[in-house]
């Protein structure tokens, strides 16, 4: 435990703005891949485990792309189409088999993937560490904001999601589409008799929902380290944030997002070794006090 | 109340206790030929293997009380293995009590963890039961990792757990090890056996198929299951004591998440259905991880199709399989005579 680390820091501007938009970093990376695993577990009422399996193949899939463009445009849409079309493919395939069966066997789904998945990375891009580095369009001075370092390409990262986050609840409230998958994950069955084809909406929202996933990781892929089972501790987080947000909500998640974002970035100064600790501690918190998360309708 | 039916009430309770001494005497037959095993194959590795499914056993089929029986989907059901493994192991290392003193003591702290944390999370349904299980099995492995002086973090407890002699017992020798766990295994398969058969058992089964019903009719729905959280947690502590044992050490990947996704994998593989299907399980995941590891750089590829095969293509676990296929056939054949 290092307090006064904290302490000092939340004293100095510099390390504030330093940390919060780390946090902020953190936060809008959960929220995008959190936002996808809320809305799927909304509609198809299916908790997604091999959710961070979509990030994953979007970090692969962009640094691919960029290595043979040198576009990071390009990078981005890769990211996100192709995670699109996995995950089109992954719910029309072996998912919308297991609807009607247990939980249980929707999660032994997930888990097999999460599995091969892995492995199918560690064979295409090998077990190693890969890095897609940092665009040249981003290797500028960073800018100072009150004594703070900021990087330029941080701004873009958080402006990128902030924007599909606005896409995504504007969508959903006003278009008819998203009044349709409102609907849908409503009730099912009247969409249905109404002559709309859920299936497709079920892929429809599936691929949605890796999209995002994939365009997070893409979003990371010039940040972070990409290696098999990257996947794996965002997917863990990004449980936590669509616990604590609630199931289902999308304000929940950014919100929730944001809050763990903090969490880890401020908690990895003053508990430097509890920091995952403090995120589990928090989600026994809310949840213990309010169940369905803080912007969770109550379940009857 | 006619005299037939009371004839039946008397009958019960004859019944049960032949069950119980039939049960008695199968645990005891199979602990005879598990004890005697080794006088018939020497092998090292077949002795080794029978431990971890020692270990892996009384957990997978501690988790089945929870999942199969109750319907309390956890996935933290892991914690208590790790717990039972740190316990045991930190315990023998720091203050050199007997191996049973240890045991017991073991067992001591994992009840009241098991009650605490029981206490909050049965309150839960259904998925937030399953998340907030999770949360606690990844804070206590968070803690694990964090607490460096007295758990050795990441590394694990290293240097050996000391295993000094008592009554005749010394569980540094591979064949005493291997005939304690072997009888910890059937005394604890016995006891979760009496546990489900039993009217609290019955319970629990009520519980799982409509909880408001149960308690319409006054059953303490909390209680019931915050008993059988606690009583599950006591028997996957014990394997992670005997997982301690076996390889002298705990590391923080007894309490990381995995092992109670394993645990979950090994009851469907097996089934939830019958009482022996994650013992079943427990067997089937040890062999196919062994050979797999053996065969391939690729184990999770051919796990995850294995795991796909049951869930996409049985969509049961193997021993429910086995039993409705035995009882179509005895349907059967009773048709056609």
């Amino acid at each position: 435990m290092d307090l006064d680390a904290l302490t000092g820091c939340l004293a100095s501007s510099a390390c504030l703005v330093t940390q919060t938009t780390s946090g902020f970093i953190i936060g809008m990376l959960l929220f995008l891949v959190a936002v996808g695993l809320t809305l799927i577990f909304g509609v198809l009422k299916v908790v997604n485990f091999s959710h961070g399996a979509f990030y994953m193949f979007g970090a692969y899939f962009a640094m691919t792309a960029y290595q043979f463009s040198g576009s990071f445009a390009l990078a981005m849409l890769c990211g996100a189409a192709g995670t699109a079309i996995l995950g089109l493919i992954f719910e029309r395939v072996f998912m919308s088999r297991v609807y009607g069966a247990d939980v249980l066997m929707q999660l032994l789904v997930c888990y097999a993937f999460v599995l091969i998945f892995d492995d199918v990375v560690r064979m295409i891009w090998g077990p190693e560490f890969k890095s897609m580095g940092m665009p040249a369009a981003f290797q500028v001075a960073p800018l100072f904001i009150a004594g703070g370092v900021v990087p330029p390409y941080y701004l873009l990262l958080i402006g990128v999601a902030l924007v599909a986050a606005m896409i995504l609840g504007l969508g959903l409230a006003r278009t008819r589409i998203g009044k349709v998958i409102r609907a849908a994950a409503h009730n099912p069955g009247m969409v249905s008799a109404l002559g709309i084809n859920t299936g497709l909406i079920y892929g429809g929202v599936f691929a949605l929902g890796g999209m995002l996933a994939g365009l997070a990781g893409a979003l990371a892929a010039p940040v972070r380290s990409l290696t098999p089972g990257m996947g794996f501790s965002v997917l863990i987080e990004s449980f936590i944030v669509t616990v604590i947000g609630g199931m289902g909500s999308i304000l929940g998640a950014l919100i929730g997002a944001l809050l763990i974002g903090m969490i880890r970035s401020f908690g990895s100064l003053g508990f430097p070794l509890f920091t995952e600790g403090l995120m589990y501690l928090f989600m026994v918190i809310v949840l213990v006090s309010r169940p369905t998360g803080l912007f969770g309708k109550e379940v009857a | 109340m006619t005299e037939l039916q009371a004839e039946q009430a008397l009958e019960v309770p004859h019944e049960a206790k032949t069950r119980r001494n039939r049960d008695a005497v199968i645990a005891l037959a199979v602990f005879v030929v598990l004890a005697l095993l080794p006088a018939v194959f020497s092998s090292k590795l077949l002795l080794d293997f029978v431990i971890r499914c020692a270990a892996y056993g009384l957990f997978a089929t501690s988790l089945n009380l929870l999942v199969g029986y109750t319907g309390l989907i956890s996935f933290g059901h892991g914690m208590f293995f790790g717990l039972g493994a740190y316990g045991f192991g930190l315990m023998m290392q720091k203050t050199g009590v007997p191996v049973p003193v240890a045991f017991v003591a073991t067992l001591a702290i994992t009840l009241v963890v098991a009650l605490v944390i029981g206490a909050i999370c049965v309150r839960l349904k259904e998925i937030y039961f399953a998340f907030v299980t999770l949360a606690f099995q990844m804070l206590i492995h968070s803690t694990i990792l964090s607490w460096v002086s007295l758990t050795g973090g990441d590394q694990g407890l290293r240097g050996g757990i000391p295993r000094p002699p008592f009554l005749g017992i010394d569980l540094s020798n591979q064949l005493h090890l291997y005939v304690a766990s072997c009888a910890l295994l059937v005394i604890g398969l016995f006891l979760m056996h009496r546990i489900a058969q039993s009217p609290f058992g019955y319970t629990l089964r009520m519980i799982r198929d409509n909880a408001t019903r149960a308690s319409f009719i006054g059953i303490d729905v909390w209680r019931a299951k915050l008993t059988i959280f606690v009583l599950a947690a006591l028997f996957a502590s014990t394997g992670g004591i005997i997982m301690a044992l076996f390889v002298s050490g705990a590391y923080p990947e007894f309490a990381y998440w995995t092992i109670s996704g394993e645990g979950i994998f090994i009851n469907m593989l097996g089934g939830v259905t019958t009482f022996l299907g994650p013992m079943v399980g427990t067997v089937l995941l040890l062999i196919l991880n062994d050979t797999v590891t053996r065969l391939t750089d690729y184990h999770g590829l051919v796990l995850g199709i294995v795991i796909l095969f049951f869930a996409i293509g049985l969509r049961k676990g193997l021993m429910d399989f086995v039993v409705e296929w035995y009882a179509q056939r005895r349907n059967g054949a009773r048709e056609r005579g």
